[in-house]
């Protein structure tokens, strides 16, 4: 006999529970089947099932009962795969049959923990309310006292500088005949600085991203620089780069970064005395927005031939970066030596910085590195960062917001007369809702030298699903239905890299022009208003007392 | 607006000359107030030149106390000059308005100018936290050979106020500036002309940078950065820190408030220097709108224009007298007799320098070597 929970089907979940419905329509659907075999997860499939319909014909109503086999297509019932509301089957759909519906009142955190391992996902911090940097308004508008700039008309210098930069006191200057020169005999360090855009590509790696993704990219970095005379830099991210990339000219428009799992620097190393130029900075990565004090992950099936090669490993096999370098002691010993080493590596020719998490330990860290003259930046990655891969709970509930982070460690440098010495550069949940150029420039005007784009450019360039419902977050599975995230070549192939740099290149002329466009009624073109608090305000009494800014409402 | 008017020369004037220059100009100002600071003294300072000068205004309580505190300190009144103050309507007398020479405390007499220079920004400073709460005392210079007046009101009624046409102060430059600071608050300590050890300036345009600056220069560690009632206190102060602090030679004030771009750099020698200033003073680049005029402790004047040029700015003259106004009427009014012709408008790459005694007005342009 059947126990009555079989029977009455109490060992289900209802679609209820499910982040995403599906909804499907029977009778706009022709039964082709696309949907249910490009469907990531496959959390519909056809299937058949009998129904009793009632039929009438002839003039007169006679209705007569039938038993009809038919073909449905049908949401799965299974939390491992569960519907991520991608809608790559609504983009392939020929009669609009088919759509998820995000459903709120969900219970999918409840389920999505099978065999005792927590949910795991790419993507970004599920939280679609409204940021704190998108609730930062510029108010200070010039008008009669100072005449607004036309963006159109007027030069615009819409740069920034990435490096440490001495203190006027301390350069190494003499007068000879009224003018100042550099006191060479001083032997006094110059370190090196760079001057670029102030938007940057944060670190996405190869091997995270798709061959056409990572390459549209740097091919679009590469075009803002050579013909549009945009200095945009991009972060390697960690795990290597391309051999000929590193030996070519081209280097000088990407940060290399190394991580704890120091992936690919074998061959980076290996590539030095073959550089024909220098790469714009080195990047530490000691933390990460997205998944604070957690370590990458780059899962087997990523691990394709390419990418073993560049990284020099095995392929097929899990690559995990620890949560923390091994090598790390104490932040004065370790951090201090590894910049100083990654600075010798180039010959004190390029800028090391670190980037880590959102925390409220920043300031520990930013003072530790205002004390060290080869600290060449802080970055910092709010909450809102994004990552390929990482447990939910890291996700949604660890890490720092990036605005009163940032703005606390400026007003700190501020305090020490330190702010234009120590570049800060700011991360995580910059264009979240699609306003880059005002997030960016809010974050500036906190104090940010530089701001670093993610999740942004993965959406503008490649139509990334993912949201802050939970949309489609499969980074981690390498079943990117776009063909950002995986090395599947049956799914990048649906990316074109061309496409991709076409976009890179129309996202940052358009910032550039809303850049302007917010700068030029403030009065400002020549230089970045860093820390130009004045021009901001925000309607919460409380976030404007914590900013150190007016309140506006 | 602001208007400005400066006037250098190789003899005596008196600021009325300023003051009618301001008066032709009078539709670009609100004849809000007026700023006004003399170097180079004539007429009965002209013997007391070595001794510093405390400018100011008091209350007669406040009176009482800046007698006290000078004495506490160990400076010894030398001369008192109180203007020849004539009832004007529209003008309300504060009370003692005063230039005081003293002579430095015993102890500093030998010391090198670098420390009586601390001393007497220290004690003016001092004097402006003592009566800044109750208004009993306003200290706006205290340095040899200058002398600083400010008022509320009309800059033409103002001079009759002070009875400068009737009186013989006199000197060879003579800043002048007809307008409180309407964009915030009127307040005394927020009317240009600043000063600070030598360094003057006044300027016509708001700041819109002036944030960033100010937190710059306070980060400095000099107790004299401070105050900032205006927006445009930041340029006297940029001044000071390029010229003295850092000892950069004058022109390169305009290679700081408006640096060049790095490809502009490469006519230049000191490029090499110059990436290096340009990034290191980034936070004090100005954006404008913007017109500075200002002395050094030499007495070298200039005018520099921020790089967009979005205020008026002229210089005009003859061997010996030189005007820096914010209008061609202004320099009619002050030097009439002149080639017209050879009137300087910066440019955005300009820096107008004239040498003390006025002998000719140079163009240092920064493209150039």
């Amino acid at each position: 006999m059947e126990p009555a929970s079989k029977l009455d089907h109490n060992h289900r979940l209802s679609l209820k529970e499910f982040p995403y419905i599906i909804r499907w329509r029977d009778d706009r659907c022709k039964r082709c089947g696309t949907c249910t075999a490009v469907c990531p997860v496959k959390a519909i499939e056809p299937t058949v099932k009998v129904r009793r319909q009632v039929h009438s014909e002839g003039p007169l109503p006679a209705p007569a009962t039938v038993r009809q086999v038919v073909q449905v297509v049908e949401q799965v019932i299974d939390m491992e795969r569960y519907c991520t509301g991608c809608g790559a089957c609504t983009l392939v759909c020929p009669n609009e049959a088919i759509e998820p519906e995000f459903n709120p009142n969900n219970k999918f955190l409840h389920y999505k923990n099978k065999g005792g391992d927590g949910y795991k996902r790419g993507g970004r911090r599920n939280d679609p309310s409204v940021s704190t940097l998108d609730r930062l308004k510029f108010t200070r508008i010039s008008m009669l006292t100072d005449p607004a700039l036309d963006a159109g008309r007027h030069e615009f210098r819409i740069r920034t500088l990435l490096g440490r930069i001495l203190p006027p006191e301390e350069i190494p200057l003499k007068v000879i005949n009224n003018k100042l020169s550099i006191d060479k005999e001083s032997g006094k360090f110059i370190p090196p600085v760079r001057e670029i855009y102030p938007i940057m590509i944060g670190s996405m790696s190869v091997g995270a991203l798709s061959p056409p993704m990572w390459e549209g990219l740097a091919m679009g970095v590469a075009y803002l620089n050579e013909v549009e005379g945009m200095p945009v830099v991009m972060c390697s991210g960690e795990g290597g780069m391309p051999p000929r990339l590193l030996r070519s000219r081209y280097l000088k428009y990407f940060i290399i970064q190394i991580a704890s799992g120091y992936f690919g620097w074998d061959e980076i190393i290996h590539a030095i005395p073959h550089m024909t130029e220098d790469p714009a900075a080195i990047e530490i990565k000691y933390g990460q927005g997205a998944k604070p004090g957690d370590g990458g992950l780059l899962m087997a099936q990523k691990v394709l031939k390419l990418i073993a090669k560049i990284r020099g490993v095995p392929q097929f096999v899990d690559l995990a970066s620890p949560p923390t370098h091994q090598t790390k002691y104490s932040i004065e010993e370790a951090v201090a030596k590894m910049i100083q080493s990654m600075s010798m590596a180039w010959g004190f020719r390029v800028p090391v910085y670190p980037k880590i998490s959102g925390t409220k330990t920043a300031r520990a860290v930013l003072n530790n590195l205002a004390r060290n003259p080869y600290a060449a930046a802080l970055s910092i990655d709010g909450e809102d960062g994004g990552t390929g891969a990482a447990y939910n709970v890291s996700m949604d509930k660890m890490g720092h917001p990036i605005a009163s982070n940032l703005r606390e460690c400026y007003l700190d440098l501020v305090k020490q007369g330190k702010q234009n010495e120590l570049p800060l550069i700011a991360a995580g949940g910059v264009g979240k809702k699609g306003n880059l150029a005002a997030n960016a420039a809010a974050l500036i005007m906190l104090g940010a030298s530089a701001v670093s784009i993610g999740k942004y450019i993965m959406q503008s360039t490649a139509d990334c699903f993912g949201d802050e419902n939970n949309r489609c977050n499969l980074c981690n599975t390498g079943k990117c239905p776009r063909g950002i995230t995986t090395q599947d070549p049956k799914l990048y192939r649906r990316l074109d890299a061309d496409k991709v740099a076409e976009r890179v290149v129309e996202v940052f002329k358009a910032a550039d022009v809303e850049l302007k466009k917010i700068f030029a009624p403030m009065g400002r073109s020549t230089e970045l208003p860093i820390g130009m608090s004045d021009g901001l305000s925000i309607d919460d009494k409380a976030m404007a007392d914590r900013l150190e800014i007016s309140y506006a409402c | 607006m602001c208007r400005l008017a400066a006037i250098t020369s190789d003899k005596y004037f008196s600021p009325m000359e300023n003051i009618l220059a301001l008066e032709t100009m009078k539709e670009g100002h609100d004849g809000s107030g007026l700023g006004l600071t003399l170097k180079d003294l004539g007429g009965e300072f002209e013997k007391l030149k070595k001794y510093p000068t405390l400018s100011g205004i008091c209350s007669k309580d406040g009176k009482k106390t800046l007698e006290r505190l000078m004495k506490q300190h160990g400076f010894r009144l030398k001369n008192a000059w109180t203007p020849k103050l004539r009832q004007v309507k529209g003008v309300t007398p504060r009370g003692y308005y005063f230039a005081h020479v003293y002579d430095y405390p015993v102890a500093y007499k030998d010391k090198p100018l670098k420390e009586k220079e601390e001393l007497l920004m220290n004690t003016r400073l001092m004097l402006r936290r003592t009566g800044e709460s109750d208004g009993s005392i306003f200290a706006f210079s205290f340095y040899p050979d200058v002398i600083t007046l400010k008022e509320v009101g009309d800059p033409l009624e103002l001079g009759e106020f002070f009875g400068l046409d009737r009186d013989n102060l006199k000197a060879r430059i003579v800043f002048a500036q007809g307008r409180q600071n309407t964009n915030y608050a009127i307040y005394l300590y927020a009317c240009h002309p600043f000063f600070i050890q030598g360094y003057c300036s006044m300027t016509n345009g708001e700041n819109t940078a002036f944030v960033p600056i100010r937190e710059f220069l306070t980060g400095r560690g000099f107790c004299g950065y401070t105050g900032y009632n205006s927006d445009s206190e930041v340029f006297t102060h940029i001044l000071h820190y390029t010229a003295r602090q850092l000892g950069f030679p004058l022109h390169y004030y305009k290679d700081v408030i408006t640096p060049l771009k790095l490809s502009e750099m490469d006519n230049r020698q000191d490029r090499e220097a110059l990436r290096l200033v340009k990034q290191s003073l980034r936070p004090l680049c100005i954006d404008g709108p913007n017109m500075v005029i200002g002395f050094t402790p030499d007495g070298t004047c200039f005018m520099v224009q921020d790089s967009k040029k979005l205020r008026p700015g002229v210089v005009g003259g003859v061997k010996g007298k030189y005007a820096l106004m914010s209008e061609e009427c202004g320099v009619d009014s002050a030097i009439p007799k002149r080639d017209r012709s050879k009137d300087i408008f910066p440019m955005k790459y300009d820096m107008v320098i004239i040498q003390p005694r006025a002998e000719e007005a140079k163009v240092w342009n920064q493209l150039q070597n």
